[in-house]
């Protein structure tokens, strides 16, 4: 098995609170690796120190190490923009950018230097396709994203991030704002998606985890109690904290 | 209790509706007042000198033996020195802001936002001292030619005029565009330069246009900084002649007019009313439409 994120005695401050403790697991590649945990544990938090996105945050202070393909990224002079390149990221709320369909998904692609009118309908009708909502949008690509209904939106910010032919995808609870037939159709395409990418998911949804996930790393309170096989986790927990945790014990 | 005695509750708020319709009929009471007398001022001497002779009249000789009233030269004035200020000031004036609002540290936002500010609180009489004391010599020099008071000189202080709102409403424009819009294109692997101008800025856009319209509202509808730095002639407009607006038009004679001057003169200050209500409505169009947008 491949290792695509490989964390080391990982630590993450704000100003002087101390959010992630000494976190260390490998994240596997082309497989979907769910992050859960109760509000406030760090997860969140977490997953946006896999593509610097906690770059923003002007108080955040780092120490140990991630490797993402055996580079380096915590407090290296890394190019942050081929990384959210190559890791992409779909947020809690849908966000589509206030243009067409099409501009939306050549957004990506357009940045990163592609002009060719054709080459840039390709890489469109693929995302698209890749994230299963060709169909529903094929005769909508010049209309408003703004228009769509929350769950096309999600899955059209899934295709937005595929267009830049990112390898992983890390999602920040990405069905916690949608219903739960749309919840259904993004857990299918996850689970499609696996082949070619791999897969960080935060999820409040245990069941989710459950149905989708091949790993579950448990935070509490920014510790990684417990980081297993998703089946290992759900049945036989090593901890007591995270059996008191999936049975609902609180949290 | 008595749940149906509602004397106590009537009393205090009759008192207070009251008087906030007072003072807001008040108000809208100024607005038709002035209105109502620019119409019944300014209609007549139209109708005497020709709406057609009046509006597209190139010439003005208000005091000659045989007087000529066409205000063309003010009207093209006004509009080419207000599309002037907004060429020099819209760019000048929105780089700032994109700077401000999401470039630039707190440190130099905490300096530069207040002095913004005072440019604002200037009096435009002291903008005038300026561009004649200053800029008219220079232009001048610079050009060679007899007199700096011209259109050029004019433009520019009106530019400078204008930018403390333009920056001010585009800031506010571009600080009301969802930030999740520049994590989505950060995310995409974009940087910060492109995030805002090919995600910020257009979502923006209608904000900004409000900004656009404001400056030209302030730069038509400025008079006194304008009649000390362009020189006052009625000439048709040219960027290095001295020129007369639709403001200073009004100022410079009003002192000592009489008969159908003096109406003439309320006629161009009918003129320009009419001016401003247009942009007022472009403005209100404008916002409406932003804010539509963002629901």
């Amino acid at each position: 098995m491949e290792t695509i994120f490989d964390v080391e005695n990982f630590n993450l401050w704000y100003g002087d609170n101390h959010a992630l403790h000494n976190i260390n697991m490998k994240i596997e590649k082309n497989a979907i690796t769910a992050l859960i945990g109760p509000s406030g544990c760090g997860k969140s938090t977490f997953i946006k120190t896999l593509n610097r996105m906690n770059d923003l945050i002007p108080s955040v202070k780092l120490s140990g190490s991630i490797r993402y393909r055996g580079q380096e990224i915590v407090n290296s002079d890394i190019n942050v923009y081929n990384l959210r390149k190559e890791v992409g990221m779909v947020f809690q709320k849908p966000n589509p950018f206030p243009m067409s369909v099409y501009d939306n998904i050549a957004y990506g692609p357009r940045t990163h230097g592609i002009k060719n009118k054709s080459q840039l309908n390709d890489i469109v009708e693929k995302s698209l396709r890749d994230a299963a909502i060709f169909d529903e949008l094929k005769d909508r690509l010049k209309d408003s994203a703004l228009g769509l209904s929350g769950g096309q939106q999600q899955r059209l910010c899934i295709a937005r991030a595929l267009a830049v032919k990112p390898d992983v995808l890390l999602m920040d609870e990405p069905t916690s704002a949608l219903d739960p037939i749309s919840t259904s159709k993004i857990e299918e395409l996850v689970l499609d998606l696996k082949k070619e990418y791999s897969i960080v998911i935060v999820t409040h949804n245990m069941q989710q985890a459950v149905r989708i996930s091949d790993y579950t790393a448990f935070f509490l309170l920014g510790d990684l109690v417990e980081f297993d096989k998703t089946d290992k986790i759900f049945s036989k927990p090593s901890d007591k904290r995270t059996e008191d945790y999936i049975t609902g014990r609180f949290g | 209790m008595n749940l149906s005695d509602k004397s106590n509750k009537d009393s205090v708020e009759t008192i207070a509706s009251t008087i906030f319709l007072i003072l807001g009929v008040i108000n809208i009471g100024f607005v038709l007042l002035i209105c109502v007398y620019l119409i019944i001022a300014g209609l007549p001497a139209i109708v005497k000198i020709g709406p057609i002779d009046f509006l597209f009249g190139t010439k003005w000789a208000s005091t000659a033996a045989d007087p000529k009233f066409g205000i063309l030269p003010f009207i093209l004035t006004s509009i080419y020195g207000t599309a002037g200020a907004i060429i020099i000031g819209l760019p000048l004036g929105f780089f700032s802001a994109v700077y401000l609002a999401k470039i630039a540290s707190k440190k130099v936002r905490y300096v530069v936002e207040p002095l913004i500010d005072l440019l604002a609180g200037i009096p435009s009489v002291v903008y005038g001292f300026i561009g004649m004391l200053v800029l008219v010599p220079s232009i001048r020099t610079l050009f060679g030619l007899p007199d700096g008071a011209s259109l050029f000189a004019a433009i520019i202080v009106l530019a400078v005029m204008i930018l403390p709102s333009i920056i001010k409403v585009s800031i506010t424009a571009l600080e009301a565009v969802p930030q999740e819009y520049e994590l989505g294109s950060l995310a995409l692997g974009a940087n910060e330069i492109e995030t805002y101008y090919r995600v910020i800025v257009p979502a923006a856009k209608s904000g900004i246009a409000a900004a656009v319209v404001l400056g030209v509202g302030r730069a038509i509808g400025e008079a006194m900084a304008v009649m000390m730095v362009a020189g006052n002639a009625a000439n048709m407009p040219s960027l290095f002649e001295s020129v007369r607006f639709l403001t200073t038009a009004v100022a410079s004679e009003m002192s000592y007019s009489s008969g159908l001057q003096r109406e003439a003169l309320f006629s161009i200050a009918l003129v320009l009313f009419v001016f401003i209500m247009m942009i007022n409505a472009t403005l209100n169009v404008l916002l409406k439409r932003g804010g539509v947008k963002r629901k």
